[in-house]
């Protein structure tokens, strides 16, 4: 008697399953629910493009009707990865446009996207609803265009910080007339000006448009025409906000504001001047997300829109708020869940001072939910950090940037393992965390012996020795991404704990202490590891002792990437010679 | 645990990764190879030594690396992390503060615009023996005396829990009557550093690019040049 469970009432049954994460164990459990899992599921995501191959991924999902990738390590979003070295998209689109023609949705971080595949793109996919690029580069605006004039169904377009060669803002016209399927657009990143007459034509034919995110280039009074276009947008990003408007428009400006009865998030407001914010107050109270951090107003204005806001759970602001500011947002924001405090300033001698660790104390006393924690900051305190553990044990994402390297608690000159410690012993359920300031060995013992759910971990200018990546590498159980930066270590450790590196997702050290026969040896022991060594500048001959540049290690089924610039080393290449004979002309 | 590295010719200056070209990415001076950009002189590890940092004593020890000056924090590659857009955006603000000041000075002879504010008059002052500099809206000030109430007000009495500034001077600073351990100086638009105080407000708040409090010790060219003029004008 065959005692499975009939494959369609399997499908049936994983039909309800949509977290990847169950379907992963789903499929562990035997053959047959690892064949019905695979073909049944809908939405794929890699979080490293390098670590399997896309013709592994497309025989696997033929169903596949959305796929998420994630190309660069992280620390490129600050510069660290050099250009050219990888990430690229193209295989990928067309592993899916020969397998998975009715793919719907891409959704790619950190990758190099050129005018090619958005062309493939959009010749391939019949039925393509939605593209989401976030950090991406290597395309024009002419391959947006392609994007729309092909894409019959277009939902969703958007492109978040990316890196776009803007010839023009002429690839808005291109969406055609019979277009009338958009959710969501957002071209922020782009510095070009759009037609106002196409924006304003789009938004006539969109009557499901949801979330609306205009560029800089478009101007305060056309803000006007468009919301009133669009009065059932949940999500605002506004152009410029600085232009001088007459009191007619301004009255008319107002008046589009308050029509927004379903706004929920605000964005956008580059420049804006004081004097518009109450433009702004109507649509306060509904709000659940509001970014300021392009708005360079000072504190007394952010307050006036800020004590609106009482629903806010997500605050992104610059740090012209002040302590006194984050004072108000504690005490009127009571349902905030994320706050993140930006630099005004580019560089430390720029800093205003106002703002101190002070600031985020008061948050953390007033609002429960607090969960998420991004701030830049001159110094920190140890006393702080101790009082925003007790306060907030329910943190999950602790990133304190104190902009000053090296920099020790200010009032007592010492490190700050002791705020450290506080925070991964108080916070058992942290799953992010990014420290800075003066540190020792001892802040990292500390992380590495509570730091249990810690997933991902960013260092820089921080500990004594190879001991401090002894401690987290051998201590941190949940470790899946490790990013470090200008620290003093450590061959010993990363061959002590090689083995760890088969559990991690990837590991970054740049301008550490890693020497390349380490390297050549952590290659030799672990071959299901790819390891990288990325160096833009390597001497004529490669001694053993030499110490790199950079080192990217992450497991992969895929092996060695064949797309590998000249600066990219791994033992695949020429594990006797090393880089030598392969240096930049 | 630093170990020098020799690699190749390490003139250049490290630079916070400003210059992303569309398309590319990276900081523009990391690509070359021979030695140019960030990695050339960086061929070793950075430390605390590097960092000026305020309060710290080790401070003082900067001086001795090979050659280079020691990076500012705020030219090291990618530090602080922020992302690009964010970087150019600020970057783009401080120029056109820069620009806006400098367009100030042809506005100056029509009637003033109640509604065009805009963020012109904010400019950066440092002093000297504080590390932090600070921002002053030069608009909201209306006199000499003004501003210097509120630069004493920044860095002598400052906020509670202000970092480094409070409880470090004793005396008030009496920065306009030439009495006291600082003075007040500002660079003009042709880069010269004069004392402020020798022309009409007005004037000066047309041609002050950035200002500087000095120690007077320090400020004694300035002063010389200052007491010649008055002595001239009372000719």
């Amino acid at each position: 008697m065959d005692l499975r469970l009939p494959s369609k009432v399997l499908e049936h049954i994983l039909s309800f399953v949509d977290s990847n994460e169950d379907r992963n164990s789903v499929s562990l459990v035997c053959k047959s629910w690892f064949e019905t899992e695979r073909r049944t599921r809908k939405r794929v995501i890699v979080r490293n493009c390098y670590a399997v191959t896309p013709a592994a991924v497309a025989r696997r999902f033929p169903e596949m009707k959305s796929l998420t990738l994630k190309g660069k390590p992280h620390f490129a979003d600050y510069n660290l990865v050099p250009d050219g070295w990888g990430g690229y998209v193209w295989p990928w689109i067309e592993a899916m446009a020969a397998k998975c023609p009715s793919l719907e949705e891409l959704r790619l971080k950190r990758m190099v996207v050129t005018d090619e595949c958005l062309e493939k793109i959009a010749a391939s996919f019949k039925d393509f609803k939605v593209l989401v690029l976030t950090s991406c580069e290597g395309f024009s605006t002419d391959g947006l265009a392609a994007i729309a004039v092909a894409c019959r169904n277009l939902r969703e377009l958007e492109l978040r910080e990316c890196i776009v060669e803007d010839i023009g803002g002429d690839w808005l016209s291109y969406f055609p007339e019979t277009l009338t399927s958009l959710v969501s657009l957002d071209f922020s990143c782009l510095d070009s000006e759009v037609k106002l007459s196409d924006l304003e034509r789009l938004l006539s034919r969109s009557p499901n448009l949801k979330s609306l995110k205009l560029n800089r280039a478009v101007s305060l009074d056309a803000l006007g025409s468009l919301l009133r276009l669009a009065p059932q947008l949940v999500e605002l990003g506004t152009g410029s906000f600085s232009d001088k408007l007459d009191q007619e428009a301004v009255a008319k400006l107002s008046q589009a504001f308050s029509e927004l009865k379903e706004l929920k998030s605000l964005s956008g407001l580059w420049d804006v001047l004081p004097e518009y914010i109450p433009l702004l107050y109507s649509v306060c109270p509904g709000l659940t997300s509001l970014n300021l951090s392009y708005a360079t107003v000072q504190m007394s204005d952010l307050v006036e829109l800020i004590t609106r806001c009482s629903n806010l759970q997500k605050l992104w602001v610059m740090d012209l708020i002040e302590d006194k500011g984050l004072e108000v947002v504690a005490s009127s924001c009571k349902e905030l869940r994320e706050l993140r405090v930006f630099p005004s300033g580019a560089g430390l001698d720029e800093t205003n001072v106002a703002m101190t660790e002070q600031g985020l104390v008061y948050v953390s006393e007033a609002c429960p939910n607090l969960e998420s924690v991004l701030y830049f900051c001159v110094q920190f305190t140890n006393t702080a950090m101790v009082t925003i553990a007790r306060n907030r044990p329910n943190l999950k994402c602790f990133r304190l940037c104190v902009m000053e390297p090296f920099a020790p608690d200010h009032k007592t000159q010492k490190p700050l393992d002791e705020g450290f410690k506080a925070i991964v012993e108080r916070c058992k359920d942290l799953q992010r965390l990014s420290v800075s300031g003066l540190l020792t060995d001892k802040a990292f013992e500390y992380i590495g012996t509570h730091g249990k759910k810690l997933r991902m971990l960013s260092i820089a200018f921080a500990g004594d020795s190879d001991l401090m990546l002894h401690h987290l590498l051998s201590g941190c159980e949940s470790l899946n991404k490790l990013e470090i930066r200008d620290c003093p270590f450590g061959d010993t450790a990363l061959l002590e704990n090689a083995a760890k590196l088969k559990t991690m997702r990837s590991l970054w050290m740049s301008s550490c202490c890693v020497s390349f026969g380490a390297c050549k040896l952590l290659s030799q022991k672990m071959p299901k590891l790819n390891v990288e060594v990325i160096d833009e500048h390597p001497l004529e001959t490669r001694p053993d002792s030499s110490p790199v540049e950079r080192i990217y290690i992450y497991r992969t089924l895929a092996g060695p990437r064949l797309d590998m610039p000249e600066f990219v080393w791994t033992i695949h290449k020429n594990p006797e010679i090393g880089v030598s004979h392969l240096a930049i002309k | 645990m630093i170990s020098e590295l020799e690699m190749g010719k390490a003139e250049s200056e490290l630079e916070l990764g400003l210059g992303l070209s569309l398309g590319g990415g990276t900081a523009a001076k990391i690509g070359k190879p021979g030695g140019g950009g960030a990695w050339g002189e960086r061929g070793r590890l950075l430390t605390a030594k590097d960092f000026p940092s305020v309060g710290s004593k080790r401070a003082a020890d900067s001086a001795s690396h090979a050659g280079a000056s020691p990076p500012r924090s705020s030219q090291v590659v990618g530090w602080p992390p922020i992302g690009s857009h964010r970087m150019n955006s600020l970057a783009a603000k401080s120029a056109r503060e820069e620009e806006e000041a400098g367009k100030k000075k042809v506005k100056d002879d029509e009637p003033k615009d109640v509604n065009k504010k805009v963020q012109v008059g904010f400019i950066k002052v440092n002093m000297d023996g504080v590390a932090i500099g600070r921002k002053v809206d030069l608009n909201a000030h209306s006199s000499y005396e003004n501003l210097a109430q509120t630069l004493e007000d920044m860095f002598f009495r400052g906020n509670p829990g202000t970092i480094g500034l409070t409880g470090q001077f004793t005396k008030p600073l009496r920065l306009l009557d030439g009495s006291s351990e600082f003075v007040l100086t500002y660079e003009d638009k042709e880069g010269d550093w004069m004392l402020v105080g020798d022309v009409p407000w007005r004037m000066f708040i047309t041609s002050v690019k950035r200002l500087r409090v000095m120690k007077t010790s320090e400020a004694n060219g300035l002063a010389a040049r200052h007491q010649e003029s008055n002595e001239r004008q009372r000719k």
